[in-house]
């Protein structure tokens, strides 16, 4: 399998004084792949984040994503990459308030220049894969708060990513909603969607195939268990 | 581990112009109160100059209509004071002198009877007499400086011979006239009054003036035929060449003794005075626009700020900064371009009300409506710009940051 991630030497360092954010990862991540990175908090997973999802650069080190060095790219060609080959999910679902449910999701396809009307076609698909065919035209205020988050993943898949970066999605969700959104991630990754997950949540991690411990922004351990598929 | 190749070919991000409109606009329609507010210092700099511009066009555009109407061609040619030694007074045939000139359409003399006063009737002191004057005139005068009756008849041949006059508006006022049929005092003598006049904006002095014929005058009045005002219609492409001959051909002695003047002139130089006017509320509506520029940046800085977490959002769905900038730009010249069309209406209504008001034709030129969309776009893009740059400069990762 060739690998669709991979970081070598990353070193994030912020500011003066320097905090040392990462202080040298290696990871690499296969096609296909459900990742789950946990830690404490401060170990720098939210780094790690922002610098696989190039919104954020490596003080040192390099990153490839899907076969792109992605170290001597312009801020436009990062824009580019993100808007064709990542998709994100927040913690706080980051919707537009006052917008229905399925131009939220359309909008995750703004920046690849579609015509709305196309956008507004795959994002009915996308409502449809995520279980809210009933709420396309719901405003966020009107939805639960699993149902956002299902909102903003249906944005982060609309436009069929190779990889999907989620920064602890079930994080302000109660049990039953946040247990729907790790089964629509397990759904998403079945249908070929290599995944990487930030993860406070024990039992959400327990589940994944593979789970990367980060402490003081270094790798610890990398837990790659086999599941027969 | 493969060494990655430097980018396949990018397609690079790319977003639709109906789409930035639509953001654009967005991130108003989500604040409106405060668009609202906003937008208030654009309307009311383009209303102002809108107004000003407008009502000043329609006013002109009365005056114009008013020259049209009246002639520009109209010459009026009096006795002028000389330097040393007493006035020469203009020869009897000053009228015909100047007629005989090519280019001469009509002229008509008038001449001030001297010593002689109108009053309402015998019992007035004759020394009162009310800034009014006793004038003779040929009967062409009517057509001449383009006068209206308001009631009543003009002179003719025969009431040009009899005690019979026609008031100026303000001398009829004065004397209490107001319907022809009654009698004045003129001199010793009550005049039948047979006609008033409209008021002569190209001819002024005749409001004040008791027009009787210029037999009558001679006859009764021992007015000496020395005409005090000639008027003169001089056809259109002749003025320029004509002018410089009156003086000479009435008085070939002493042409500096003759003052020619166009009385149209002094009707065009009302609108000069005017125009400083106009230039005072121009430079009160520009800043009227420059308080409008200041209120849509503040506004867009404060937008930009509380809507870091979005552009963060937006740069993590692929916007590059330029994107960004635009978007916030955009949403600039929307707001900016929403007070303009509501300051190009309130104008356009300001000056269609004075305009109707003043009983003027209503103008609202084109170069109002070409200063107010620029002035607009040129408020949105320069108050938009630094909060645009502003935006774009958030740093990708603002969305994850919690
Ligand atoms: N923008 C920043 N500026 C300075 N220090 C930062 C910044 N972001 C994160 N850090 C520091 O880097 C370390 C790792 O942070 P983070 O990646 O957010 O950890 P986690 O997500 O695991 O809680 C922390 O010590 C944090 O204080
Ligand atoms: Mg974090």
């Amino acid at each position: 399998m060739s690998a669709l991630l991979e970081l070598s030497d990353v070193v994030r360092v912020y500011g003066s004084p320097p905090v040392t954010a990462l202080a040298g990862v290696n990871l690499a991540v296969a096609t296909g792949e459900f990742v789950a990175v946990v830690g404490a908090s401060g170990s720098g997973k939210s780094t790690l984040l922002n610098i696989i999802g190039t919104l954020d650069r490596p003080t040192s080190g390099r990153l490839s994503i899907d076969g792109v060095d992605t170290i001597d790219l312009t801020d436009a060609e990062l824009s580019a990459l993100r808007a064709r080959r990542l998709g994100f999910v927040f913690q706080q679902f980051h919707l537009r308030e006052g917008t229905s449910a399925r131009d939220n999701v359309a909008e995750g396809l703004l920046y690849t220049g579609m015509p709305r009307r196309e956008r507004l076609a795959l994002a009915l698909t996308a409502l449809r894969r995520v279980g809210l065919e009933h709420r396309v035209t719901h405003l966020p205020h009107q939805l639960s708060g699993g149902e956002r988050q299902r909102v903003a993943i249906a944005r982060a898949v609309v436009g069929d990513p190779p990889l999907l970066l989620a920064d602890e999605p079930t994080g302000n969700l109660d049990s039953r909603s946040g247990n729907a959104v790790v089964e629509l991630l397990h759904e998403l990754n079945a249908a070929g969607t290599t995944i990487v997950v930030i993860t406070h949540d024990v039992q959400l991690a327990g589940q994944l195939p593979r789970q990367v411990r980060l402490s003081d922004g270094r790798v610890v351990s990398d837990s790659s268990r086999k599941v027969a598929s | 581990m493969t060494r990655p190749q430097r980018a396949a070919p990018f397609i690079p991000s790319r977003i639709r112009a109906g789409d930035l409109l639509r953001l654009g606009s967005a991130g108003l329609v989500a604040k409106p109160a405060r668009a609202v507010l906003s937008a208030l210092g654009v309307a009311i700099g383009v209303a102002a100059m809108v107004a000003v511009l407008g009502i000043s066009a329609s006013s002109q555009a009365r005056l114009d209509a008013q020259l049209d109407a009246l002639g520009t061609n109209l010459f009026s040619a009096t006795s002028a004071p000389p330097v040393t030694g007493p006035p020469v007074p203009l020869p009897p045939n000053a009228s015909e002198r100047a007629g005989r000139l090519p280019g001469i359409e009509q002229s008509a003399a008038v001449g001030t009877v001297a010593a002689v006063g109108v009053y309402r009737n015998a019992l007035v002191d004759p020394g009162r007499t009310g800034g009014l004057t006793v004038t003779a005139a040929d009967l062409t005068l009517i057509d001449v400086v383009a006068g209206t009756m308001r009631t009543g008849h003009w002179l003719d041949q025969a009431t040009s011979r009899f005690p019979a006059t026609v008031l100026g508006t303000a001398a009829a006022q004065r004397l209490g006239v107001s319907a022809p049929g009654g009698l004045v005092r003129i001199g010793d003598q009550n005049v039948l009054v047979i006609g008033i006049l409209d008021p002569v904006p190209l001819a002024p002095e005749l409001d004040y003036a008791a027009l009787i014929g210029m037999p009558v005058a001679q006859t009764m009045y021992g007015f000496d035929g020395s005409p005090t005002r000639l008027y003169l219609r001089i056809e259109e492409t002749s003025i320029r060449a004509v002018r410089p001959l009156i003086a000479p051909a009435v008085q070939p002695g002493t042409p500096a003794a003759v003052a020619v003047t166009r009385p149209s002139d002094a009707l065009a130089a009302v609108d000069a005075v005017d125009e400083t006017l106009t230039g005072m509320l121009v430079g009160l509506g520009s800043i009227a626009l420059l308080v409008g520029a200041v209120g849509v940046a503040n506004t867009m800085i404060i937008s930009v700020i509380e809507r870091r977490r979005e552009i963060g959002l937006r740069r993590a769905l692929g916007a590059t900064r330029g994107h960004i900038r635009l978007q916030f730009l955009i949403e600039a010249l929307v707001l900016s371009a929403l007070g303009g069309a509501a300051g190009a209406v309130i104008g356009s209504l300001a000056t269609a009300g004075v305009a109707l008001a003043s009983g003027w034709p209503v103008v609202v030129p084109l170069v109002v409506v070409v200063v107010g969309v620029a002035s607009t776009l040129a408020v949105g893009a320069i108050a938009g710009l630094y909060p645009a740059i502003r935006a774009a400069r958030t740093p990708p990762n603002t969305a994850l940051s919690s």
